[in-house]
């Protein structure tokens, strides 16, 4: 198959809900094997974005094409090649951690559900928590098989819509560990973010998404050239509460 | 989509296998949906039945086709319930954005419904035969009422999804069942309608559930079939032609 250039591109994508315009004409492209972070604060249409990338939203202009296939003429092939991690981790609670990977693995079509599912178990530490129901897993754990349930079949893009949301820092930092992993394997990663630390952490590139349009768009470098040089000043650092829970248990984590 | 096409029924078997198991992991459902019908047919067989004036042997043989239908009406409120978790959960975006055919996660839960409302009036059954319910009918009208009591679980179960499907909250979702459920008390299923007065009669005579509750009854008795079981098995093929047509739609409305 053809590599293409851009696993994403969109051209002056309009979408609105009956009178209420969301997006008025968004413009941007995502690199292959990249990492890009879209932010924006509640509400900017980052989800409506993802949506309509992932084929489960119609729009109304505009050009948007993934993995080279067009998303409305062709959602069939686009659905083949992504994978979407939404804001809300989709899993099933009443199934095991074993039998929903076992389940997408199967609705992938994949000739070795059951090989898949054991390697993906033990990439994400899973195997311990296989046979639990999943109703049993915190936020975390959660969090972990619903990317996991988005590696079956290997996609060439996959979708983190706010994947760490409602994560204590642990499990955050996990969370990063696996998405850069994925990007150093050649997966492209598309991320919404509300947190400019995640952006900063993960992406090669970000945008900024404000009342329907990309306002910004560049490399970290490219962004912080537009504000003024930083100023130096002598301040004295109190650590943060959160770097004082990461240093207690993080110590606990090394040995 | 050709591709999904072909491969509509081994992903409908695996949407099927899924809320299997949520069925059987959560037999409490089998019970309150068993409970409310078994716990009517208790109090008109011994408290209400021996002023009641059928012209059979037995109050219990007169009653039963009404009390199953009761069953099936109460137990396609969870058909909607577990469509609208689904909906809220995310899982559901996670399988349209996935290679597999939209239609085959609906016919999961339609044929899971068959399944479950199957198990539910084989117990009722047992619970009246141990209450002196006997039937002389034979294979072949058994096999007769088993199909019309799938048609009418089919027609009631797609209702279920236009419930499930359009719901703002849990409540909702299960609350359209209330109706059909006090349906069959203006019908032929617990007396005779000729002594109803004319108006009640009129209605009662004419409402889908009479022909069904005399056509099971005329199966299991040996008795001769009247045309009422053209006039049911219209009613439930016409109401589940329907209720499909509005169930797809506001399906595909929301997704």
């Amino acid at each position: 198959m053809l590599q293409n250039e851009n696993a994403i591109s969109v051209h002056g994508l309009k979408k609105s809900f009956k009178e209420v315009t969301v997006l008025e004409e968004v413009n941007f492209e995502v690199k292959t094997s990249s990492i890009f972070a879209l932010l924006g604060s509640n509400g900017a249409g980052k989800t409506t974005i993802v949506k309509i990338l992932s084929t489960l939203l119609k729009y109304e202009s505009g050009k948007v094409t993934v993995n080279g296939f067009n998303v409305s003429s062709n959602p069939g092939k686009v659905r083949q090649s992504i994978s979407l991690t939404g804001q809300f981790a989709a899993v099933d609670e009443v199934l095991t951690g074993r039998e929903n990977i076992i389940m997408i693995a199967r609705l992938r079509h994949l000739s070795n559900p059951r090989q898949v599912t054991e390697d993906l178990l033990k990439r994400f530490g899973l195997t311990d928590a296989a046979d639990r129901l999943v109703s049993t897993y915190s936020g975390g754990m959660r969090r972990r098989l619903d990317i996991a349930m988005s590696l079956v079949g290997k996609p060439q893009l996959i979708f983190l819509d706010e994947p760490t949301t409602g994560l204590d820092p642990e499990a955050r930092i996990e969370v990063w560990k696996i998405v850069k992993e994925l990007a150093s394997n050649g997966t492209t990663v598309f991320l919404t973010t509300q947190h400019l630390e995640e952006a900063e952490q993960l992406a090669e590139r970000i945008a900024i998404l404000h009342k329907g349009k990309i306002i910004v768009n560049g490399t970290l470098e490219e962004l912080k050239k537009l504000f003024p040089p930083a100023k130096v000043e002598y301040i004295e650092k109190q650590p943060t509460l959160e770097e004082i829970f990461l240093a207690i248990v993080g110590k606990k984590e090394e040995n | 989509m050709e591709t999904t096409k072909n491969y509509f029924f081994r992903d409908m078997s695996v949407m099927l296998g899924r809320s299997m198991r949520h069925i059987l992991r959560s037999m409490d459902t089998i019970i309150t949906v068993t409970i409310m019908p078994i716990a009517f047919m208790l109090l008109f067989v011994y408290v209400f039945g021996g002023a009641i004036e059928t012209g059979t042997d037995k109050y219990v043989n007169y009653l039963l086709p009404g009390i199953l239908l009761i069953a099936i009406a109460t137990g396609i409120s969870y058909t909607a319930y577990r469509l609208f978790i689904d909906m809220q959960r995310g899982i559901l975006e996670r399988f349209h954005s996935m290679p597999i055919a939209r239609s085959a996660v609906l016919w999961g839960h339609v044929l899971t419904a068959l399944v479950s409302n199957a198990i539910s009036v084989i117990v009722i059954i047992l619970v009246a035969w141990i209450m002196g319910f006997r039937s002389p009918a034979g294979v072949l009208a058994w096999i007769t009422v088993a199909g019309i009591l799938a048609i009418f679980t089919l027609a009631l179960t797609w209702i279920a999804v236009i419930a499930g499907v359009s719901a703002k909250s849990v409540d909702g979702a299960s609350a359209f069942s209330y109706p059909l459920v006090f349906l069959p008390f203006i019908s032929s299923a617990f007396v005779p309608t000729e002594t109803m007065p004319k108006a009640v009669r009129v209605f009662a005579e004419n409402q889908p559930v009479t022909s069904i509750v005399n056509t099971i009854r005329a199966l299991l008795n040996n008795q001769q079939i009247s045309g009422d079981i053209w006039t049911a098995i219209i009613w439930c093929v016409g109401i589940l032609l329907v209720a499909y047509i509005f169930a797809i739609q506001s399906y595909k409305r929301r997704v």
